[in-house]
């Protein structure tokens, strides 16, 4: 019980700290790390509510979690790329 | 679904879809242009020769399309109905004729005849709208149609004046809009019925239907150029002459005060108005209206600028019609409908004629356009003689039957009113027609065009005047005669009195 | 539900689309196009059978909830399949045109292809998970579809959209996790049934609805959306304003007035309303005093948004019956007016800025003359925008007013007519341009591949939803319809 509260807590803590990064901080990089950071807070989240006591833990936020980090990282790699593309341009 | 119920919408297709193809219609195609035109308005015409018949024997002609749950748009042929549809197809079939003149060779005519048949479309729609919100609906298809018919010269003037005439109308529109809705909450869905449907509501909201007629009277008052919002009206005498002409007689005006007339006599019932005190602020705006425009038409030396203020004193006698108690008076408001829209149309086609022919657009430049255009200038002084109330001209007949019901009404006010009004119009008119008639023509004109033919103009442009200002003869001189619009006014007065 | 599973065909039909156009660039004008076809077809069957049997469901592979994929469509969500259908079709037939560079088609018709495929998916989508999941392929398709022009203000703006987006969609996540913690389940439909008031709910759907409504562009939320609207080719920012704006805006919906229900007080609604008239008002103003057309046509969705936000409170206050029912039909038919009428406006803006090099409105003059049916367009449209009849906002906003009245909250009354006033102001500063001295054009349709298509969707947010609106009623399986 208490390792599920120490899992989802800090998924709420890294939560809350994204999300300040993201609105604080101007450069790409910084706003992209931001939103992992803030992705992985939900995950962990999501990992919490898995653990069952006893039983196995519960599949479907285990499936959730797969299913975001795949698209997490699919939109991370296309922000890169935009931003790699304004960069490119910016050096013309 | 039989032919009673198609022929309302029958009528307003029959200009609608000619329209409709003119739009899409190459530029150079004059002949078949000119055929769907002249088509639309006489199949129009006929439809029209059987509606009067079929409401005058009590048939009861009604398109009604479900548009949602609740509101239904609804065509319907009541005798008031008849007396607005009927004079807007006569008048659309004679523009018609007179814009085809007008436009020969001048740019971009696809586009003003599409808009032009649009327009009369919208108007017909006005004139059969069986309950409000089909009312409304057409009124902004209206202004939406109007708009581009004023700002089609394109030149900045026009672009400005069809600015204002669309800030005007669309402020307008927005308070007919909830003043319309706000009844319908009140009353539920509700179609107009000679004598009004509202004297059943509870005295708690009498209040908000004493607040919703004002609305309601603002959004028309825009329309109908009662004081204060009559400010577009001059301001739009930039469109084509055609289009003023329609503008003034027929559509964009005559449906503001024809709105008025439906407001009064068939949403709320002229007892009921009266009851709820709404008659007396109505006649104060229309006769303070009918006043302050003949005296700005006074000042105004651009010709189509004075009619184009005489207009917004005319149309008020419609309005001061409606706000008398009594048969008689909405007999001479009702029936001014017809008259001033004959009489106008008459002067603007002249003015127009002056314009074209001899490129004279001012009093001050009228001087012998008698002796040039002997014809054009009988038509005008028939139809300016008409707008003073010279038997037997038809505005005699229209005045003489609102002092009449103001007297038995016992608005004694109202004589003084249409007294002082026949005064400043015969000073505004008589100036021009001494001018026209009396004085010497200048050397040469501002811009004289010569047209083959024995015509003093083009022959497109001769007729239509003259046909109209007969119309005027013959509405005064035949007033008693069947199917006249006298009479048929007297039938819309007995059946709204349920005489 | 039959031997085929029309549900699954519409997302899978326009998905191996946009496989077959990746994989054969050199036919993508044509394959691209069947796909649009074979979509849009499916996606009408999928409607017509909500209209016989109200609503259809089917759980992909026989899995069902919790790990399987359900498909759900009800009337709303058939109604705005239609209307993401049709303006798609017509999309797709004017981008044919549109495109002319072999490169720009290669690159559209897979990503637009992938969005269509991911919009039906959300607009189908059973449980909150898989709204998700579409909900992100949506916003990373729309990105990069609207920084397809490649220009540093494209690239620029889309950036800024795809962040925001993903902030939008990580804040909705977290509401999904907290609802998955309180009850268990993802379904929205079991979820609705078991929603109960209390913190939990309350902060999931602060966060899910909060996240939605940057994605949604509600005011004050908006202020990514006329940059990435605007720098966009023209027939992506008809999908980004028309279909993708409007999907955000369904999920609120939905989640509103489904799963949420119980949850939602009279505060929050009014708190969505009077965002809605803020919305309406600047949206409306920023239109006015915008320079360039596709500025005005973003601005203007804007403003629409909130018009759809004035609702809420009504909604709120109107108890169960008919005046509820006409409300929500007129709310959705608002939307598909607002979705065809801008999909028209935004095409005919492309054809403009095409044919004049720029869209700058003060020298729009002359192109707009030559081009008499996208001026037609753009009147059209624009009439749909202000609402004017006989267009269908028209009668949405009656029963809008109505409504205001018969509520007794009046003061959305002059936000509406304000907001109608400066509709008929933008508009009429394009339109008047139209008409100047330039010389007459000699034929009413110039390019009718582009123009068409674009002109019949104009058409049908004025003549078809304003005239014929009751069957909506029926579809979405409310008083009073046929």
């Amino acid at each position: 019980m208490t390792a599920q509260f120490l899992y989802g807590g800090a998924g709420m803590i890294l939560f809350a700290l994204g999300l300040w990064s993201f609105l604080v901080h101007e450069p790409l990089l910084r706003k992209l790390i931001a939103l992992n950071i803030m992705g992985g807070g939900v995950f962990h989240l999501l990992i919490a509510i898995a653990e069952r006591g006893d039983q196995p833990p519960d599949p479907v936020p285990h499936a959730l979690v797969l299913t975001g980090i795949v698209v997490a990282v699919s939109a991370t790699a296309l922000a890169l790329a935009m931003g790699r593309r304004l960069e490119d341009d910016g050096r013309d | 679904m039989n032919l009673d119920h198609l022929l309302p919408a029958a009528i307003v297709l029959s200009s609608l879809l000619p329209g409709a193809f003119i739009f899409v219609l190459k530029e150079e195609s004059h002949v078949l242009r000119g055929v769907l035109n002249m088509t639309g308005a006489i199949v129009k015409l006929l439809l029209v020769g059987v509606m009067i018949w079929g409401v005058f024997n009590g048939h009861v002609y009604e398109t009604r399309l479900t548009l949602a749950p609740g509101l239904d748009l609804v065509l319907n042929a009541d005798a008031l109905s008849v007396l607005f549809v009927t004079l807007s197809t006569v008048l659309w079939l004679v523009t018609t004729i007179y814009a085809i003149g007008y436009l020969e060779r001048s740019p971009n005519r696809s586009r003003f005849f599409g808009f032009f048949s649009l327009c009369v479309s919208a108007t017909i729609g006005v004139a059969l709208a069986g309950n409000l919100l089909t009312f409304v609906i057409f009124y902004e298809i209206l202004t939406l149609a109007t708009y581009p018919l004023v700002a089609h010269r394109g030149t900045p003037e026009a672009t400005r004046g069809a600015k204002i005439y669309l800030a005007y109308t669309m402020g307008g529109g927005a308070l007919l809009l909830v003043g319309a809705i706000w009844l319908q909450v009140l009353s539920g869905p509700a179609d107009f019925v000679q004598g009004g449907f509202l004297s059943g509501l509870q005295p708690e909201v009498w209040g908000q239907l004493v607040a919703i007629f004002f609305l309601l009277l603002a959004g028309l008052g825009v329309k109908a150029a009662l004081f204060p919002f009559h400010g577009w009206l001059p301001q739009s005498m930039v469109a084509p002459a055609p289009v003023s002409a329609l503008l003034h007689a027929v559509a964009v005006v005559k449906a503001g005060a024809f709105g008025i007339v439906r407001v009064v006599y068939d949403v709320y019932g002229v007892g009921f108005a009266d009851a709820l005190g709404l008659l007396t602020p109505l006649g104060i705006i229309a006769s303070i209206t009918i006043l302050y425009g003949s005296i700005m038409a006074l000042t105004q030396d651009g010709l189509k600028k004075r009619l184009a203020y005489s207009t917004v004193s005319q149309v008020s006698y419609i309005a001061l019609g409606a706000s008398i108690l009594g048969p008689i008076a909405t007999i001479g408001g009702v029936v001014h409908l017809v008259h001033q829209g004959i009489m106008k149309i008459t002067l603007f086609f002249c003015a127009g004629n002056y314009a074209e022919t001899l490129g004279v657009y001012k009093v001050s430049e009228m001087d012998g356009v008698g002796r040039r255009m002997p014809w054009t200038t009988l038509a005008f002084s028939i139809g300016a003689l008409g707008m003073i109330g010279i038997p037997p001209i038809a505005g005699f007949v229209s005045k003489w039957y609102l002092g009449l019901g103001a007297v038995a009404a016992d608005a004694h006010w109202v004589l003084l009113i249409l007294a002082a009004s026949s005064l400043l119009n015969a000073a505004y008119f008589l100036p021009i027609l001494y001018r026209a008639w009396f004085r010497p023509p200048p050397e040469t004109w501002p811009k004289e065009h010569h047209y083959p033919g024995r015509f003093e103009t083009m022959g497109a442009l001769f007729w239509p005047p003259l046909i109209t200002a007969a119309l005027c003869l013959v509405a005064g001189l035949f007033a008693a005669a069947p199917f006249s619009p006298l009479e048929w006014a007297r039938l819309i007065a007995q059946r709204e009195y349920g005489l | 539900m039959g031997v085929i599973d029309w549900l699954a065909l519409a997302v899978i039909v326009p998905l191996i689309g946009a496989l077959a156009v990746t994989a054969l660039p050199s036919r993508v004008r044509g394959l691209g196009l069947f796909a649009a076809c074979a979509t849009a077809v499916i996606a009408l069957r999928v409607t017509l059978e909500v209209w016989q049997a109200a609503l259809l469901r089917s759980d992909l592979g026989g899995w069902g909830a919790p790990l399987g994929l359900a498909l759900q469509a009800d009337g709303l969500s058939a109604a705005l399949l239609a209307m993401t259908a049709l303006v798609g079709l017509a999309i797709s037939i004017s981008a044919t045109g549109y495109f002319r560079n072999d490169d720009q088609s290669r690159h559209f018709w897979p990503l637009w292809l992938l969005l269509w495929a991911a919009l039906n998916g959300l607009l189908l989508a059973a449980d909150l998970f898989n709204l998700y999941v579409t909900l992100e392929l949506v916003g990373l398709t729309a990105a990069a579809l609207g920084a397809l022009t490649g220009t540093r203000a494209a690239v620029a703006a889309n950036l800024r959209y795809l962040l925001v987006g993903l902030l939008g969609s990580i804040s909705y996540l977290l509401g999904v996790a907290l609802l998955y913690t309180a009850y268990g389940t993802l379904d929205m439909t079991l979820l609705a049934e078991a929603m109960q008031p209390g913190p939990v709910s309350g902060s999931a759907l602060v966060l899910m609805v909060g996240g939605l409504a940057l994605k949604a562009a509600i005011f004050p939320l908006h202020f990514w959306l006329p940059p990435a609207h605007a720098n966009a080719p023209a027939p992506v920012s008809a999908v980004l304003s028309a279909l993708v704006v409007k999907a955000a805006f369904y999920l609120i919906l939905r989640l509103w007035l489904d799963v949420f229900a119980p949850v939602v007080t009279p505060v929050a609604s009014d708190l969505l309303g009077i965002l809605g008239a803020l919305a309406v008002l600047w949206g409306s103003w920023r239109a006015l005093r915008a320079e360039r057309l596709k500025l005005l046509a973003a601005y203007s969705t804007v403003a629409q948004i909130g018009y759809l936000c004035l609702f809420f409170p009504l909604l709120q206050a109107t108890p169960e019956g008919t005046p509820r029912d006409d409300l929500m039909a007129a709310l959705v038919l608002m939307a598909l007016t607002h979705g065809f009428a801008k999909a028209g406006l935004f095409l005919a803006a492309g054809l403009v800025q095409q044919s004049a090099g720029h869209d700058r409105i003060a020298d729009l003059g002359g192109t707009a003359q030559h081009l008499p049916a996208t001026t037609f367009t753009i009147a059209l449209a624009g009439t749909a925008l202000i609402g004017l009849p006989p267009s269908g906002s028209f009668i949405g906003k009656w029963f809008l007013l109505s409504s205001a009245v018969a509520t007794g909250q009046w003061w959305w009354i002059p936000v509406i007519m304000a907001g109608t006033l400066l509709a008929a102001a933008y508009v009429f500063r394009v339109l008047g341009r139209a008409f100047n001295l330039e010389p007459t054009p000699r034929v009413f349709v110039t390019q009718a591949r582009t123009e068409v298509p674009a002109l019949l969707l104009a058409l049908t947010s004025v003549a078809v939803l304003g005239l014929v609106a009751s069957p909506l009623w029926r579809l979405l399986g409310l008083e009073g319809g046929p």
